[in-house]
């Protein structure tokens, strides 16, 4: 071939190539990349979530036809503008999906793999504006503090100890397994039948010193021995007839044997 | 040598005869005789803490800024009486190990005498002539709750402070003066005067120590007056007494029994934390925890207080009988009622005047072991619905339903553990009676055969 | 060593055969039977008894030690295990270092002559009254008089007969309501699903009169009793924080995101869960509380501040004899 025609064939190469890449480039960007991750998210979103929450996040008050991963025929609130902040709290604490919209959502085995979260949390986050995932900074919050303030607002469900509790009729959860992220998420949201401590209530600063106290809880102070959960006065009687009781009954059984 | 020493003393006192009585006096040899002594050496643990206890307490509800050793209490704002108690705790050299074993003996202390009861229940011993004893320890029992729930809520810790606006609530409900009594109590509306905090010290650490003090003494005293008692078998009668002397059989079992009580509240105490108040936080009007719940003694009171369907019984527009009445006064005022009415009833009822040293098993008596059975199963069940919360929590059993099904076992569940334990009675002894007529049979065909 | 111990026995044995010359060679009869040694339970007892000493003594060393982590277990495994090894020491002594001997005593028995003897002392020891009857009516009189008067300022104890202090409160009309900071509180920052805890400004929180709760519902949602029409300012509502059966704070609110599968907003009770219905003037919907929960009128002053409105619907606290028949008071 001619060097003329070699160097067309070159540019034309070139810039086949360069056009490819400007199209990949408009998904691979990082502009690019969310379109996917959205995609992701709708299609995560319509076999898992459209059956209670609706097609668009609108909300369901009446249940429509089974559909969807586990065939759930169900109502549920409207996503719109709750924002990534609730989407990310209800889908990594494995609240939701949720089989039994009647049912009270529980901690629970999260099923979806994190970059699946992060595509629904995206998409449902993109119903309409809402609060962002929030950013915690429990260091520099103070643990006591934070005691005074947990124990005006939470312990009454939660536990002083945040063992969790019971009211009618549902479960106040344990806080061992809850990172800093999701109890600041919980705490400004206010799940299922919690009440919700919004920035006048509780400003920042102050939510950050409650997550130090929630963390703090998780092993404070035992100098005493055996912490027996923190629960109180329930096991130590426990431990004084089961413990005490049986070993003392027993020195009498040895102590009070019949003569031969 | 020892001689010596007796003789000195008995120049002095003129005792000797009585020394001699006391250490020939015959111990029974049975192992549940000594149920009574667990409770007498817990006792003596109480008063020996609770004096070192006291030499540190400030029982003061004058508020104070907490900035001690304890970071998550910095800037709190408590009474003196917890932060006396915090400081003790934590910043004391043996402080909260004397602080747990306090606590300890006082929750075992009246397990014990429950145990102690059961078992004079159980066989009959409260019977002619010992019920003076009886109501010695029953009262006994009844002012060692009373004073273990002031002890506990002396530190003014959340938990403690719950329950004494529940006591407040309970004092309330009293028909007619319960208000009355209550502002005398409490020197006014809850959370009262600040008298209120020495009344309740100088009632734990003097009034009622001296009260059941001199009450374990006239027991002791009349035990010993009577003797034991003992059961049926060998050479033992209603006129016989067989036993172990004090001294040298019985004392170093005695001894070894307290040293071992001794040993087990003070392992407890400092192995396993008992009332962490630290954890709680102190107590302010406005707060409170989910979970919280009384010592295990008054967990019945707990358990009836929340199994009460919700009304006041008003009549012609006045407040009679306000809810926690129920729970509160009438239950327990019917356990200890019942306990108190047992002798003269069964006296009654079984037409037995007679005095009685030989006690039975409770296998022997089929109708006071059922009825024994049915009432202790009765507040069994109301002790247990007090749990109902943390069983919701822990195993996810509803808490309505559970109530509702407590509801019914308050009535169905005395029956049954009064039918099924007339029962196990009535075959155990049949059994006896077969087995005894069956070995009589086989004697004498042996004997028959012998002669053949 | 050996020498000290041979004078311990020579003493020994000098002061016994001392004390039987005495008698004249003559023995008194053995009380406590004899019983055979057993030389491996001395031994055994002799360990346990060095394992509590030492045990103890660990105890005294422990303590004097500053700043040892776990320091209340160890004091509470050596003492605790120097009693221990004090009580095996006596339990082996029991069963093997002494004699345990089974007698025979006999029970005694009333003995009615005795008793009848004292009463006849004191019956005769009436030989000189001829007015028994009076006497005794007077005794019984004047010891029951001055043991009334013993008992009566034991009234003094509290306000027995006061109980106005039962339905008095700290709010009244105009009180402004501060947060525990002290800090007025503006309508506008209460919003729906939160639970706010508020107090009358100057004065006392631990009163339990003091304390309530705020929160604000959707107005359309609310019914509340005859003549409260005007308590709640914009669906803000207040009442008690006091549960009205034994007096614990109620500190729990249920709330519902999503009201057609959540339970009603419903304030409740950590102690036996006594439910109260803020939409309908804190009536009780579950539990064995038996009187609603009194709610406190509420109005916004001129800065956007709340302010109540007046006093409680009723008393405060746990029911009693008059709770439903007085007026609270300011």
């Amino acid at each position: 071939m001619s060097r003329r025609a070699l160097l067309a064939a070159a540019v034309v190469v070139v810039l086949l190539l360069a056009a490819n890449s400007l199209a990949a480039g408009g998904t691979s960007g990082t502009g690019g990349r969310r379109v996917p991750l959205l995609q992701r998210g709708a299609a995560l979103y319509a076999a898992n979530c459209s059956q209670c929450h609706g097609p668009t996040g609108e909300g369901k008050t009446r249940p429509g036809p089974a559909s969807g991963v586990n065939n759930v025929a169900g109502i549920g609130p409207s996503l719109r503008g709750v924002g990534a902040r609730t989407a990310d709290f209800y889908l990594s604490t494995g609240y939701m999906p949720l089989q039994n919209p009647y049912d009270q959502p529980r901690r629970s085995r999260v099923l979806f793999s994190d970059r699946d979260v992060k595509a629904l949390v995206a998409y449902v986050a993109s119903f309409s504006p809402g609060p962002p995932i929030p950013q915690p900074d429990p260091a520099s919050g103070s643990v006591s503090q934070g005691m005074r303030l947990f124990t005006q607002n939470c312990a009454g469900c939660h536990q002083i100890a945040t063992a969790g509790g019971y009211l009618p009729d549902s479960v106040a959860p344990p806080l061992e397994a809850d990172s800093a992220r999701q109890i600041a998420e919980a705490v400004r949201i206010g799940p299922n039948l919690m009440p919700k401590f919004s920035t006048s209530l509780l400003p920042d600063g102050d939510l950050n010193s409650v997550i130090a106290y929630v963390q703090y809880a998780r092993s404070p102070d035992d100098r005493g021995g055996w912490p027996l959960a923190h629960v109180g006065p329930v096991p130590e009687g426990l431990v004084a007839w089961f413990v005490a009781g049986v070993v003392l009954v027993g020195v009498t059984l040895t102590v009070g044997r019949r003569i031969a | 040598m020892i001689e010596r020493t007796t003789t000195t003393l008995e120049e002095r006192s003129h005792t000797a005869p009585f020394g001699l009585k006391a250490l020939r006096y015959l111990f029974p040899d049975h192992w549940s005789f000594l149920l009574g002594e667990i409770a007498l050496y817990c006792f003596i643990v109480l008063v020996a803490t609770g004096t070192y206890l006291a030499l540190f307490f400030d029982p003061s509800t004058a508020q104070t800024v907490y900035h001690g050793s304890y970071a998550p209490l910095d800037g709190a704002h408590m009474s003196q009486a917890y932060r006396s108690t915090v400081h003790l705790s934590l910043d004391v050299k043996a402080g909260l190990l004397i602080r747990q074993t306090h606590h300890w003996a006082a929750d075992v202390f009246v397990a014990a005498i429950a145990l102690h009861l059961m078992r004079i229940v159980f066989t009959g011993a409260f019977r002619k002539p010992r019920e003076l004893t009886y109501y010695i320890g029953l009262s006994i029992l009844g002012l060692a709750l009373l004073e273990g729930f002031l002890g506990y809520s002396l530190v003014d810790d959340l938990l403690s402070g719950m329950g004494l606006a529940i006591a407040y609530g309970v004092a309330l409900s009293i028909p007619f003066i319960g208000a009355n009594f209550a502002a005398l109590v409490w020197g006014g509306p809850f959370p009262g005067s600040a008298a209120f905090w020495s009344r309740m010290y100088v009632a734990h650490v003097f009034l009622l120590p001296i009260l059941i003090g001199t009450l374990i003494a006239l027991h002791l005293f009349l035990v010993s007056s009577l003797h034991h008692t003992q059961f049926r078998g060998g050479r033992r009668t209603e006129k016989r007494l067989i036993g172990v002397p004090s001294f040298p059989g019985q004392a170093p079992r005695s001894l070894g029994l307290m040293f071992a009580v001794f040993a087990a509240l003070f392992l407890l105490g400092g192995l396993v934390q008992i009332n962490p108040i630290w954890i709680w936080g102190p107590y302010h009007v406005a707060d409170s925890t989910n979970g919280a719940q009384p010592d295990w003694y008054l967990g019945w009171l707990i358990g009836a207080l929340r199994l009460m369907p919700g009304f006041d019984v008003t009549i012609a527009g006045r407040t009679v009988i306000p809810n926690p009445f129920w729970g509160g006064v009438l239950f327990p005022s019917i356990v200890f009622g019942a306990l108190f009415a047992w002798p003269a009833l069964e006296r009654r009822l079984t037409r037995d005047r007679h005095p009685h040293n030989l006690i039975d098993r409770p296998r022997d008596a089929p109708n006071r072991t059922g009825i024994a059975t049915a009432i202790l199963c009765w507040v069994f069940i109301i002790f247990m619905a007090g749990s109902a919360d943390r069983a919701y929590v822990l195993l996810g059993w509803s808490y309505q339903t559970q109530i509702e099904v407590y509801r019914v076992l308050v009535f169905v569940g005395p029956v049954v553990a009064w039918w099924l334990a007339r029962r196990i009675c009535v075959e155990l002894l049949s059994n006896e009676r077969v087995e005894a007529r069956r070995q009589a049979a086989e004697l004498e065909a042996e004997q028959a055969a012998g002669r053949g | 060593m050996r020498r000290l111990w041979r004078w311990f026995l020579v003493l020994f044995v000098w002061r016994a055969a001392g004390e039987s010359d005495e008698d004249g060679g003559e023995r008194p009869p053995r009380i406590v039977p004899e019983g055979p040694p057993s030389p491996r339970a001395e031994v055994v007892v002799v360990a346990l008894l060095a394992l509590a000493a030492l045990s103890a003594i660990g105890f005294i060393v422990v303590y004097a030690l500053d700043r040892l982590p776990y320091q209340t277990q160890y004091l509470g495994l050596t003492l605790g295990g120097a009693f221990a090894f004090l009580a095996a020491a006596l339990i082996v002594t029991a069963h093997h270092l002494v004699v345990t001997e089974e007698l025979e005593d006999e029970y005694g028995t009333a003995q009615p002559e005795a008793a009848a003897q004292v009463a006849q002392v004191v019956s005769e020891s009436g030989s000189r009254l001829r007015r028994r009857r009076l006497l005794a009516a007077a005794a019984a009189v004047a010891t029951t008089a001055i043991g009334l008067a013993a008992v009566v300022p034991a009234a003094s104890l509290g306000p027995i007969y006061d109980l106005n202090r039962f339905t008095r409160t700290p709010w009244r009309r105009g009180r402004r309501l501060v947060d525990q900071h002290g800090r007025p509180i503006p309508a506008a920052a209460i919003h729906t699903q939160e639970l706010f805890t508020a107090f009358p400004e100057h004065a006392d929180p631990e009163e339990i009169s003091a304390p309530i709760v705020l929160l604000r519902l959707e107005p359309d949602q609310l019914h509340l009793p005859q003549g409260r029409s005007g308590w709640a300012v914009d669906g803000i509502v207040a009442y008690s924080k006091i549960c009205t059966h034994a007096g614990c704070a109620i500190s729990l609110y249920r709330t519902p995101l999503f009201p057609p599968v959540d339970e009603p907003p419903g304030l409740v009770c950590p102690c036996h869960y006594s439910t109260f219905d803020p939409q309908t003037g804190g009536t009780v919907v579950y539990g064995p509380a038996g009187r609603p929960l009194p709610q406190l009128p509420l109005m916004v002053d001129r800065r956007g501040h709340l302010r109540a409105a007046g006093n409680y619907s009723g008393p405060v606290g746990p029911s009693w004899w008059g709770v439903r028949n007085r007026e609270v008071s300011s």
